[in-house]
């Protein structure tokens, strides 16, 4: 047993040295989280905080410019140009220098005035059909707006029913506080996962995981050899993580760091686990590097980071109940942003500690096949 | 004369060597085909940035004629799964525990205060998915504003300035179609520069470039043998993500097909550049495979315009952007495909990317030879 440990514990400080020893590598495990976060954390945003804009305004009224200066008060909106001519349009939408144009007609006021219904047409470049809709929906608010001050100055009745939005754990529903908080388990398993694939392919490329097989190393001790370095590796990057969400971008951590690292363990059990998993079934570096990279981009586009889980069809979400990185990503944005305990994510822990479980000792158990 | 067709043998025998290392390499076969495919799959059925159905929770404090057709309104919307509470407590108790998306309360004056025609309602919602939160709240303008209407005895238009909009190059708002530029882009870049990374460095962790060296190969000569297969190899996957684009996602390409090739085929001399320069400067397929991915898949993904707007990153994020190929390469593709040929957007971002390569693919060759020599 304590010679068991023993050993362990040389082959823990082995990988260590082998991964940290060389300053370049030290580089490429800490450096690139960290740029990579803060770059995604102001990058990565569904929110739109600048939307270049023409007008083609054929009414001049005050009406109108009532309307169009609620746009360019509202700060969001940026007027690049004032069209005179419908041709014109094509052009500033074609070159992308106008996200969307407005257009006015000569009867905008005159409509208002009698009491019916002005129509403003609203052209929006659909290369981004996304950026597009949520463009619309911000002019779309500006003009509920106007149409209620509308109606209360001409005393128009039907007054709309108002929407009051209460949102909870992110009062100004800002995007970067889920994304941030997701940004830990994602960078985090892109690092580790990749890492430990190479650690054995490494040792199988350079013949040195023959000379580890005649020493008296068991399958499990160099499973647990392996993991436990990568999983302190990604601790690590977490913590760094973690700490520039709260003290770069401010977003308040209000959960328990015990639930929270409780959780990071696990996970990086599972990433790990399947790190070792491929790495025990890869013959060459590249061939780790590939199949790794494989598991990692679906896991990371359908965790729920971008895109949502439920709109995803049924097949695809029953199996992504192997990806770790979905539980993670819920995880930490509930410890974090909702202060959630562990009964709450139970959900999450559970299948974890499966995976985990699952992935080392199939890949302790690969081991010892290709000792044999 | 007789040196040239010692060199073309020469550059032939390489490039037959690669590509048998290829063929013979299951996980290089994997990143050629299985992964377009994949992505294909993925981003075509897996990735839907629509909320299809949200369940909410509602809490009816009012309990009159008028909050039960408004409920009745909510339960018609085809975005709405409604679970009726008895109390706020009830549903706040659900809302935490993940049983409901948000929470619909109609507060006990609702009835009394739309007489006086400032009627509110309150929605809850998680901002833990603040997206999906803002969706909820986009989805409950329609329901609402039904119910004013037919309580008001008018036509829902709303108004009196009613919104008409058109959203050109994707008129029936498919997100196929800005999805399969971006598909494209991402394909080339990790065929392009994810193997190509590996493949120098893996000559010199196994000691075979020293082998080469000795022959009469020159470096120029090693490159081409490098590119060649692998830009094959891209092609296939360019192949197979035009494929789908046409026959399974039907998004049309309104600019020139030539055009389309000749921008793609770029990108990915581009991509291949990057990979080749950072194999050979680090040596290291570790850190050249990692390197790679910071480089360059990353990039594709978030700092391109293809999922999130340039437009509204801060300055120095977006001049970040300026410095990595992909925002040029998604801007050609989206254009070429959606807008069609606009010189004014195809000329300039297809010269920079031509650029690039050139740069990638000189430096590249520079550093072969000092290390030959």
């Amino acid at each position: 047993m304590r010679s068991s440990l023993l050993r362990i514990l040389a082959l823990i400080l082995k990988e260590f040295l082998a991964v940290l020893k060389d300053p370049r590598s030290r580089f490429i495990i800490f450096v690139p989280p960290i740029l990579q976060c803060v770059i995604f954390g102001y990058a990565a945003s569904f929110d739109l905080n600048s939307v270049s804009y023409a007008v083609l305004n054929l009414d001049h009224s005050s009406a109108s410019a009532d309307l169009l200066s609620r746009l360019d008060g509202s700060g969001t909106f940026k007027r690049q140009a004032n069209l005179e001519r419908m041709e014109d349009i094509s052009e500033w939408i074609d070159s992308g220098r106008a996200l969307l144009v407005i257009r006015i007609d000569q009867d905008f006021e005159r409509r208002l005035l009698v009491g019916k219904v002005a129509q403003v047409q609203v052209i929006v470049d659909g290369r981004n059909s996304n950026t597009a809709g949520t463009a619309l929906g911000y002019v779309g608010t500006v003009v509920d707006q106007f149409n209620a001050d509308w109606r209360s100055r001409h005393g128009i009745p039907g007054a709309p029913v108002a929407i009051d939005i209460r949102s909870w754990y992110n009062p100004n529903l800002e995007s970067r506080w889920s994304m941030i908080p997701s940004l830990i388990g994602t960078l985090t398993m892109m690092g580790t996962l990749m890492l430990t694939a190479l650690s054995v392919a490494r040792e199988r490329e350079q013949g040195t995981f023959d000379q580890l097989l005649v020493t008296p190393f068991r399958p499990f001790e160099i499973m647990v050899g392996k993991a436990v370095p990568n999983m302190v590796i990604g601790l690590t990057q977490a913590t760094t993580i973690l700490l520039i969400a709260q003290f770069w971008f401010h977003i308040p951590f209000i959960g328990s760091f015990v639930v929270l690292y409780a959780g990071l363990v696990l996970f990086l059990m599972a990433a790990v686990g399947l790190g070792l998993f491929v790495s025990s079934i890869a013959m060459t570096m590249q061939q780790a590097m590939l199949f790794a990279f494989l598991l990692v981009l679906p896991f990371s586009l359908l965790s729920g980071l971008t895109t949502p889980i439920s709109s995803m069809p049924e097949f695809l979400q029953s199996v992504m109940v192997i990806n770790p990185l979905r539980y993670a990503l819920d995880l930490t944005r509930r410890v974090y942003l909702e202060d959630a305990g562990f009964a709450q994510l139970l959900p999450d822990f559970l299948p974890l500690t499966i995976i985990g479980i699952v992935t080392l000792s199939g890949a302790a158990w690969l081991f010892g096949r290709r000792l044999t | 004369m007789t040196d040239w067709v010692a060199k073309l043998r020469r550059i032939r025998a390489l490039i037959l060597k690669e590509s048998k290392q290829i063929i013979r390499d299951p996980s290089s076969i994997a990143i050629g085909v299985v992964f377009p495919v994949l992505m294909i799959l993925l981003f075509g059925y897996g990735m839907s940035l629509d909320v299809t159905r949200v369940s909410v929770a509602v809490v009816d404090e009012d309990a009159s004629s008028g909050s039960a057709a408004l409920i009745g309104d909510f339960r018609l919307s085809p975005y709405f799964d409604l679970k009726v509470t008895h109390s706020m407590a009830e549903a706040t108790t659900m809302f935490r525990n993940r049983g409901v998306d948000g929470v619909i309360v109609i507060p006990s004056d609702f009835s009394r205060r739309w007489r006086h025609g400032d009627a509110r309602i309150q929605i809850l919602v998680n901002g833990t998915d603040a997206n999906q939160a803002r969706i909820i709240q986009a989805y409950a303008q329609g329901p609402v504003a039904i119910w004013g209407a037919t309580q008001a005895g008018a036509t829902p238009t709303g108004g009196p300035v009613v919104l008409e909009s058109r959203m050109w190059f994707n008129d029936s708002n498919d997100s196929h179609y800005f999805l399969v530029p971006g598909l494209i882009v991402l394909v080339m870049t990790i065929i392009g520069a994810f193997l190509t990374a590996m493949v120098v460095a893996r000559e010199w962790e196994r000691g075979t470039i020293e082998a080469l060296f000795v022959t009469p190969m020159r470096a120029g000569e090693f490159l081409i043998s490098k590119i060649v297969p692998y830009f094959a190899l891209g092609l296939i996957g360019f192949g197979l993500c035009l494929l789908a684009g046409k026959f399974l996602f039907h998004v049309p390409i309104r600019g020139s097909f030539t055009l389309l090739c000749f921008s793609s085929m770029t990108y990915l001399m581009v991509a291949l550049g990057v990979g080749l320069l950072v194999s050979t400067l680090v040596k290291s397929q570790f850190l050249a495979s990692q390197l790679a991915m910071i480089l360059t898949m990353m990039p594709a993904m978030m700092l391109s315009g293809f999922l999130f707007d340039l437009r509204s990153m801060p300055p120095v994020i977006r001049g970040i952007t300026y410095a990595l190929p992909p925002r040029y390469a998604v801007t050609l593709m989206q254009t070429l495909y959606l807008a069609g040929d606009v010189g004014s957007v195809v000329w300039p971002n297809l010269g920079v990317l031509a650029a690039m390569a050139a740069t990638l693919l000189v430096l590249t060759r520079l550093s072969t030879r000092k290390q030959l020599s």
